[in-house]
């Protein structure tokens, strides 16, 4: 089936661009059809939320485009190039552009908390060190975690290790970012800050994002549009209002309520 | 490089006589590794520490130490005390020994990897020490030491062309003794060495199978 | 025993513990690089790997190190200095088992960060060598303590070839005296305090490493 984005113009006001873009992607594993001949666009700079049942295939769209896994079939493109299928070097290049955040922060523990956001910039990017560094120690005081540059990952709090790991990505300044289920490790109190500092960050920057969630409040906050997904397809798309207040599909406003 | 088939077939009687006393040493070397093994695992047991401190040190100086040397040790000094064997028999009880000190760890780990919970519950239904060993840790600890049991095996084998320094005739000393009398080195060795990949490969792959089932 | 013949003794552990240092340093070398390519992503690397691992470990190294002495010579007309060609054969021979302690090393390390790796855009070779071999090496030392005190028994194989190693001096030792094997009870206490010392050693190393990460 096919998804239509909407379309309203991209925040900045020019001609929305196309950014991303899936057809007839399909991904199994084993007998399991997690996604089904999906369609899907998206815009840049549009903040997307993809919201609906566990195993409806809705992270397995980021680990996709992250190449984090191969489609069965389908192809992907981002930013005009092609991700799947393409030669090696064409899918390092586009990964440049895309930065994720996971869910289990996946900081590397024999970096210091500096490191882990100065090493990509410097070895992939190719920017100096004193470059890296300088942009490194900038993100981590907007992320509130300047004083911890020394410390390794697995002395601070699952929210100070969200947090690295949310300027970790952005150090690389992806055209795209993924968030997968970011604060689903969290200690409830922990939470409110890593979604503060996203919301910041949506608002702040023309990245795009693509964000799946079980926040629903989060979702409506950032969101310009909402996909629900069940069974490995899209069921509907709309902005948040829309989705949250009055969705078409019964199936969406069962998931709804049952997760309000 | 020259390959002469012929010297390969004039060696073939040879490598299996070769072969024959090398697996024999094996099966026991092995046999004696288990069951020294076990007695050294049971005096690691004991409550007196005037067994245990010995013993292990004992052991850790046996499998630290080259097998080689303590062949020669073995063979040269057993005579000494009046105990004069064959160099087969002095083989397989060095062999022997150096794997027990590797079987023994072996035990200790299938004994310890058993839960607690488990002699709990044996203690809990008041059962008898005796059946609580054959009935309830047995059982359970067989199941983790046969795999690695099987690996020393497969070391043993490796070290059994060692024996061939006090004169016995396993594989590597036939091919030696061949290749000295023909000045052909190159088929002999190869032939041996082949033979060492194939039947260590097969037995890895008979354990690994025989491992599979175990955990099921 | 005379002094002379203790200088004997004194040369053998000279010359064990050259090709003990040697042969450790070629079998490290081996492990890694064989080692990291059987977790390579091509099949054909993988398999190739395995095939070195299946084979060099299946031969015997005292049947290996036959062969190097023997049949290289012969064969190939590659007359190594016994120094190096016990170092081929112990290097080659126990780099392979050190190649299963590599590759069960990295395969240990979490999955989520080579996926860290890749969302960072770093290549196959900058996760290897910058993510995943600095959280695996503390974790191979205990096995690779393990294999030095093994590969320093395999250098007393070499002995039979006639190169003069500690295990060769014994039993120049005991032609000479026309003694009986006493004098190796002294040898295998040398060897025994050779590998208390590095089994210390390398214990030492393994508390700094684990420091180094955890800190």
């Amino acid at each position: 089936m096919s998804v239509e984005t909407s379309k309203q113009p991209a925040l900045t006001g020019t001609l929305p661009t196309e950014l991303i873009r899936l057809e007839g992607v399909t991904k199994r594993f084993g007998d399991n059809t997690v996604l089904d001949g999906l369609d899907l666009s998206v815009d840049a700079g549009r903040h997307v939320t993809l919201i609906g049942p566990s195993g409806s295939g809705k992270t397995t769209i980021l680990r996709l485009l992250m190449t984090l896994a191969k489609p069965d079939e389908g192809t992907i493109t981002v930013d005009g190039q092609r991700l799947f299928p393409a030669p090696e070097r064409q899918v390092r290049e586009v990964r440049k552009k895309i930065g994720m955040v996971f869910q289990q922060f996946n900081l590397f523990p024999n970096m210091s908390v500096l490191r882990n956001l100065t090493e990509a910039p410097v070895r992939v990017l190719g920017l100096s060190k004193d470059e890296a560094e300088a942009r490194a120690r900038e993100l981590l005081d907007l992320v509130g975690l300047a004083d911890k540059c020394d410390a390794k990952p697995t002395r601070l709090s699952g929210g100070q290790q969200q947090r690295v790991a949310i300027a970790r990505a952005l150090a690389m300044r992806p055209q795209v970012l993924l968030l997968d289920e970011v604060t689903s490790a969290l200690d409830p109190e922990l939470v409110a800050g890593v979604l503060d500092l996203l919301r910041d960050i949506a608002r702040s920057t023309d990245i795009t994002m693509l964000c799946v969630t079980h926040e629903m409040g989060f979702a409506r906050d950032i969101s310009d549009q909402v996909l629900m997904f069940d069974a490995g397809r899209v069921i509907e798309t709309g902005p948040p209002e829309k989705i949250f207040g009055d969705p078409e599909q019964e199936r969406t406003r069962e998931f709804i309520s049952a997760v309000l | 490089m020259t390959w002469d088939w012929g010297a390969v077939a004039d060696f073939l009687p040879y490598f299996f006589e070769g072969l024959v006393v090398t697996l024999e040493a094996l099966a026991l070397g092995s046999l004696i590794a288990f069951a020294l093994g076990l007695v050294w695992t049971l005096l690691m047991r004991t409550p007196t520490r005037w067994v245990r401190w010995p013993v292990g040190v004992f052991t850790e100086f046996v499998r630290d130490t080259p097998l080689l040397v303590q062949l020669f040790f073995l063979f040269y000094v057993l005579p000494e005390a009046g105990v004069t064997l064959s160099p087969l028999t002095t083989g397989v009880l060095g062999l022997g020994l150096h794997y027990s000190t590797y079987t023994m760890q072996v035990y200790r780990a299938g004994i310890e990897a058993v839960p607690a919970g488990q002699w709990e519950a044996a203690t809990a239904l008041s059962l008898p020490v005796r059946r609580t060993w054959t009935a309830v840790i047995l059982p359970q600890a067989v199941r983790r030491v046969v795999p690695p049991l099987g690996n020393y095996v497969i070391a043993m084998l490796k070290d059994t062309p060692m024996l061939m320094t006090i004169g016995v005739l396993e594989m590597l000393g036939r091919a030696r003794l061949v290749s000295q009398q023909n000045f052909q080195f190159t088929e002999p060795l190869t032939v041996i060495g082949v033979a060492f990949v194939v039947v260590s490969y097969l037995a890895s792959l008979c354990l690994r199978t025989l491992e599979r089932r175990l955990v099921r | 025993m005379t002094a002379g013949l203790w200088e004997l003794v004194l040369q053998g552990i000279g010359t064990t513990l050259q090709l003990l240092v040697y042969s450790a340093l070629l079998a490290a070398l081996v492990s890694f690089v064989v080692g990291a390519a059987r977790t390579h992503r091509s099949r054909f690397v993988r398999f190739l790997a395995a095939c070195y691992t299946e084979v060099f470990r299946g031969i015997s190294a005292l049947v290996m190190i036959f062969w190097v002495f023997f049949v290289l010579p012969v064969a190939f007309g590659w007359q190594l200095v016994p120094m190096w060609a016990g170092t081929l054969a112990l290097g080659l021979t126990y780099g392979a088992y050190g190649s299963e302690i590599v590759r069960g090393a990295l395969t240990a390390v979490d999955p989520a960060q080579r996926e860290g790796g890749i969302a960072l855009g770093f290549s196959s070779w900058q996760r290897l060598r910058l993510i995943l071999l600095p959280q695996a090496v503390p974790e191979m030392i205990p096995s690779f303590s393990n294999l030095l005190v093994e590969l320093l028994k395999g250098t007393a194989l070499v002995s039979i070839t006639g190169m003069g190693d500690l295990a060769f001096s014994g039993n120049l030792v005991r032609l000479a005296l026309q003694q009986s094997g006493q004098i190796y009870a002294y040898l295998l206490l040398i060897y025994f305090v050779i590998a208390f010392l590095l089994t210390r050693g390398m214990r030492v190393l393994e508390r700094r490493l684990k420091a180094e990460v955890a800190r």
